[in-house]
């Protein structure tokens, strides 16, 4: 049995508390700042897992595009910042199920006897590899989640453009 | 524990921690958020199921990432273009304030 890396636990660590302190902390630009810190923490732990390119693509997709579009619309619905005077109805509640949940996952996962040992060595796939596989066995779903993204933006822009007669 | 079941452990933490921002904020943004990092939970799952899990070679796991990442970034623009809309509307982004409004 193989025990986990240090680097492994330091990410994880990270990524949690970057987790929770986007979900929790009061000021949203923070809360903002706070998902960048996670997710690069999971593109770092993509990489420390061996996928090089989706710790890469996690990087420049979610830090790079996402978060930014959230600082966006934070700044855009700037003077909506009610939270405060509206406390959440039912704090407890959530928290109570989120718990839950999580002691499910944990029990379903630290009871399984499928959870196999294995010291195998990372598997190499390497861009090349990944660039065929796309184009050959997986090259619909790929024109398809283009065509997705295409019209997702464009349908984004329709529905945020300012309205006439407004 | 091995490496397979800490992975487990963290990506089921990350969703906990998700659904509980999703559950309790009342922030629009903020369940947007919690949302995405759940999304992100379940990508990690499939990284490590591609790393430790009994494999062929075959990069599977990393295309399901590559394909999940897609659809989550238009999910995020269309969402977020959405809260634009309805601030436009309703000068809030507050979820308690939002429901029972009729538009």
């Amino acid at each position: 049995m193989r025990l986990m890396n240090a680097p492994f636990l330091i990410l994880a660590v990270v990524t949690l508390v970057g987790a929770c302190a986007a979900t929790m902390l009061r000021g949203l630009v923070h809360c903002a700042l706070a998902l960048a810190i996670a997710f690069a923490g999971i593109g770092a732990l993509y990489l420390n897992l061996g996928a090089q390119f989706l710790g890469l693509a996690q990087l420049l997709v979610y830090v790079g595009a996402i978060a930014v579009l959230i600082v966006f619309v934070i700044l855009l619905t700037r003077g909506a910042d009610s939270e405060s005077l509206s406390p959440a109805a039912r704090p407890v509640a959530g928290i109570v199920v989120a718990t839950a949940i999580f002691a499910i996952l944990a029990w379903a996962v630290i009871h399984s006897s499928s959870i196999l040992s294995s010291g195998q060595p990372a598997p190499q796939t390497t861009i090349r590899q990944l660039g065929a596989a796309l184009m050959e066995g997986y090259v619909l779903p790929l024109e398809v989640i283009g065509l997705m993204l295409t019209a997702a933006l464009i349908g984004a822009v329709i529905v945020a453009m300012k309205e006439n007669g407004q | 524990m091995t490496p397979l079941a800490g992975c487990l452990l963290v990506s089921s933490m990350l969703f906990a921690i998700g659904l509980a921002g999703a559950l309790t904020r009342r922030n629009t943004i903020l369940v947007l958020v919690g949302i995405e990092l759940m999304l992100n939970a379940a990508n990690l799952n499939f990284v490590a199921f591609w790393r430790y899990g009994p494999h062929s070679g075959a990069p599977t796991g990393m295309i399901f990432v590559l394909f999940s990442i897609g659809v989550a970034a238009a999910e995020a623009a269309v969402g977020l273009a959405l809260i634009l809309a309805v601030y436009r509307h309703t000068k809030t982004t507050d979820l308690s304030q939002l429901t029972g409004r009729r538009p």
